[in-house]
């Protein structure tokens, strides 16, 4: 793997009290974090011009330990909030991170109208097929089949693609990775951040605790050679036979469009009426 | 009616959604509101406003209002007969009953003073249109009931219907007017 | 705005502005006034009003105003607009109202100042939408999970419907916390003419911002008194905000005493706070036998029948709570001491009630009376009057 500097990080951890986070070892969730904060470096955005917006959920622990303008919301409410932020301020980065229950179940909703509105607001999805926190339950996105506490006989319910729902909505920028790919969630990350317009980045990570026992995927190690051998990139799947398509996790950047964003029309608006005057 | 040293007056506009009522209710309180006096204006919401039956009151004293809704009228303009039968026996022993009698067939009271013209069919024949009737009966509820003043009802229809029907609208007014002094005689 | 301005000579010298004005339209005008520059909402019956005014005017003075999907997320945007400085409300009613009770504990434990106007409705559930009810007095007060104080503002007038808009952003901002002004759906819709106050006779209640260095700053400091400086996201103080308990610097907790002290700094801002919350309005009270306890629209049919049977020279007083919560005990203390009857006309199954009762503990039975109406209509100042002369 390449080699992932770790000094840049430390500037960007909120050190006092903080740690050791309540994350389980082999978690995905701080990979993700990283990733987002080398996105971040990169960028060099200021830390005073990021705000940082969880729902709840353990990915949704991540904004505590960042030294951004951070708000660990409601389950669910993380987009709403984001807005509130994002439309007073426009200036400012706004980043969510949540789960895929978070997103996508209680928070579908608001999931769904912020892409519609594509308000400039880049949602970072871990979806780890569970809900993590409450300890195993299913979500929108867990496999057919697969084991959960609250499907304990198999999943007969079915999934979410988080891409398509976000492209079907209207999200301009909308791509999926894995957390064994942090080199390229970090540089998706960083394309999303800086798009104008409504971005979501699905990262497919593993709760190596929770659903790896309860479907026997082994630990972490194994869980994150499955994402590197079971996932495959855009122009990858092209070139293979329909009857291996089925299963693989697709990566890729799916769109990444100009669309009108939503704070801009909005002020527009604002200068229009002031001409009017 | 008179007004004394402090006075109270209570009407209740009604008929059916649709029929303009709010917007003449909203005038009448307008023109009280130029007259200096203490004013409220109450409707009723909801499906009513679309269609079924739809009331309108303003009450317009010298004093404090405490309680906004109409419920003795001082003056009761009915456009349906729905309304008209609903209403009617509120009306104060002394107040007035103004009806349209386009829509209104019976009216079943006994002492109350009644003003009956098909302000419907007038609107459509003399001004073309059945949209401004609330203005005519509006003005003709007025310029009997003296309950604000004249130029005050001009300017507040002037300045409330859209600049488009001004003209329609004062010519609606001078037609209540016109039938109000012609009513009787 | 629909209103008209008309200039109208009071035969004095300074001239007043009198125009007609719709209960909703003071609640926003009053939220303008008060600085009010961001507005998240959802358009429900009776409260829509409100939200189309703002749609309206915010724009113009480059505030912001959105249409949210829902209500929860209409909350949720007016405390995050709130949290990176805006001065944030939303309006609703019943339905709304209940979808936004998470967002309401959220914006109390995080300390985030905003105001709700809530524009009652008739019934639970959808009820009666566009008929007068006074159902949501204890909603307000405990419909959110947990254990948290209230500031809930009744006016009864269209004209206090503005004066207590400007109040409730000034206490939301003064008190860094969820304020309600509770509206009847009477009120919200009537129009009344009303002579326009001078904006600038009302003190209007801005946020400080602090300027400690970024390392020294505490979300919620331990040594605050009210107004004292609050930082917003974006400009340089790099807090954090949770839902969870936490300390004095905003960081989750499970510590027992942080936990303690936070949720006895969340109860004694407003306990300690009493005189300056509760406003009373005592009318024609001297040498009553009999009060009337009664807010908003209902209070306005008391008057009426107080007037009515004072000139029958009956000794009755009305007792008007503008702040139902936190609720004025001293008030009612006294009010029970010095009276014989206490009638308490509301339009409910009785809620207000519980609080006299309970300040009345041990006086005997059959003084407290009750009025109870739930059908959509309004109690009248006759049935109040019967009232008073049955018990009189
Ligand atoms: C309104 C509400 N309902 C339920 C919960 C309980 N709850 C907390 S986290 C969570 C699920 C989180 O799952 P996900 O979003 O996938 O995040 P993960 O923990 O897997 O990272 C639930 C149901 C809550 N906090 N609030
Ligand atoms: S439960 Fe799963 S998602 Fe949550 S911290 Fe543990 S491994 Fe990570």
């Amino acid at each position: 793997m390449a080699k992932i500097p770790q000094k840049r990080i430390h500037k960007y951890l909120r050190h006092n009290k903080k740690f050791p986070h309540v994350w389980c070892p082999g978690c995905s969730n701080g990979i993700v974090l990283g990733a987002i904060i080398r996105a971040i470096d990169e960028l060099k955005i200021e830390r005073d011009d990021i705000a940082m917006v969880s729902g709840i959920g353990c990915s949704s622990r991540m904004p505590v330990y960042v030294d951004f303008n951070t708000l660990h919301s409601l389950h669910g409410r993380a987009i709403p909030f984001a807005t509130g932020i994002k439309f007073f301020k426009p200036h400012m980065k706004v980043i969510v991170v949540t789960g895929d229950g978070d997103s996508t179940a209680i928070g579908g909703n608001h999931f769904i109208h912020a892409a519609r509105r594509n308000i400039d607001i880049t949602v970072v999805i871990v979806n780890n097929n569970i809900y993590g926190m409450t300890g195993g339950q299913y979500s929108p996105c867990t496999p057919h089949d697969d084991v959960a506490t609250t499907m304990p006989y198999g999943n007969i319910d079915n999934t979410f693609d988080i891409c398509k729902l976000a492209i079907g909505a209207g999200a301009s920028f909308v791509g999926r990775t894995t957390a064994y790919h942090a080199i390229e969630a970090q540089q998706m990350i960083k394309k999303a951040v800086s798009h104008n317009g409504f971005s979501v980045v699905e990262v497919v990570s593993a709760c190596p605790v929770i659903y790896g026992r309860l479907n026997k995927k082994g630990g972490a190690p194994e869980m994150m050679t499955e994402m590197k051998e079971n996932s495959i990139t855009l122009k990858g799947i092209d070139k293979l036979p329909a009857d291996k398509k089925e299963g693989k996790i697709i990566r890729g950047i799916f769109i990444d469009e100009k669309r009108p964003e939503f704070n801009d029309k909005y002020q527009q608006l604002v200068d229009h009426l002031k001409e009017k005057k | 009616m008179s007004k004394k040293e402090s006075f109270r007056t209570e009407i209740r506009l009604s008929g059916s959604g649709g029929q303009g009522l709010m917007l003449a209710g909203h005038i009448l309180a307008d023109a009280s509101v130029i007259d200096g006096y203490r004013v409220t204006l109450s409707k009723s919401y909801g499906p009513e406003s679309r269609g079924g039956a739809s009331r309108t009151d303003v009450i317009i004293s010298d004093e404090e209002i405490y309680y906004p809704e109409a419920t003795r009228f001082d003056c009761l303009l009915a456009l349906m007969q729905e309304a008209c039968d609903k209403y009617v026996y509120d009306v104060k022993t002394k107040g007035i009953l103004i009806v349209d009698t386009t829509h209104v067939k019976n009216v079943s009271v006994m002492n109350t003073k009644v003003y009956e013209l098909p302000f419907t069919n007038i609107a459509k024949e003399k001004l073309g249109s059945v949209l401004p009737t609330n203005i005519l009966t509006l003005s003709f509820l007025v310029k009997i009931t003296k309950a604000v003043s004249l130029e005050s009802l001009e300017q507040a229809i002037r300045e409330t219907v859209k600049p488009a029907f001004v003209d329609l609208n004062i010519k609606a007014m001078n037609l209540g007017y016109e039938l109000a002094d012609n009513y009787e005689k | 705005m629909t209103t008209k301005k008309t200039e109208k000579k009071s035969g004095k010298k300074n001239v007043k502005k009198r125009v007609l004005l719709q209960g909703n339209e003071a609640a926003a005008l009053g939220a303008l006034d008060a600085g009010v520059n961001f507005f998240a909402g959802y358009p429900i019956t009776p409260s829509t009003e409100i939200a189309e005014i703002m749609a309206t005017e915010l724009p113009k003075r480059g505030g912001k105003f959105v249409q949210m999907e829902d209500e929860i997320a209409s909350i949720c945007t007016v405390i995050g607009g709130s949290l990176a400085g805006a001065k944030a409300m939303t309006a609703t009613s019943g339905p709304g109202f209940s979808l936004m009770q998470e967002g309401i504990g959220f914006a109390k434990i995080t300390e985030t100042p905003c105001l709700i106007v809530n524009v009652q409705r008739g019934g639970p559930s959808t009820g009666l939408p566009t008929k007068p009810s006074q159902g949501d007095i204890m909603a307000t007060r405990w419909g959110s999970h947990g254990d948290a104080p209230a500031i809930v503002l009744y006016p009864h007038t269209v004209k206090e419907t503005y004066e207590l808009a400007i109040r409730a952003v000034n206490l939301a901002e003064k008190y860094r916390t969820c304020v309600v002004l509770l509206l009847d759906e009477v009120i919200g819709h009537m129009s009344e003419a009303v002579t326009l106050p001078d904006v600038s006779k009302y003190r209007v209640v801005n946020r400080i911002k602090p300027n400690v260095p970024p390392e020294w700053y505490k979300h919620y400091d331990e040594n605050q008194k009210y107004l004292s400086p609050v930082a917003s996201y974006g400009e340089g103080y790099r807090f954090h905000v949770t839902g969870l308990v936490h300390d004095a610097y905003g960081f989750p907790t499970n510590n027992s005493n942080e936990a303690a002290i936070m949720m006895h700094r969340l109860k004694k801002k407003i306990t300690f706070n009493i005189r300056d919350l509760v406003q009373i309005e005592s009318f024609h009270m001297e040498e009553a036998e009999i009060a009337i306890f009664a807010a908003g629209i209902v209070a306005r049919s008391a008057k009426q029948a107080v007037i009515k049977a004072r000139k029958e020279g009956i000794k009755v007083g009305l007792i008007r709570p503008m702040t139902i919560w936190p609720f004025p005990d001293d008030a009612v203390r006294k009010m029970l001491k010095n009276v014989e009857t206490v009638i308490v006309p509301e339009l409910n199954q009785g809620q207000m009630i519980h609080e006299i009762e309970r300040l009345a503990k041990d006086k005997d039975d059959g003084k407290i009376i009750k009025m109870q109406m739930v059908n959509g209509e309004l109690i009248t100042p006759t049935q109040i009057l019967h009232k008073i002369k049955e018990v009189n």
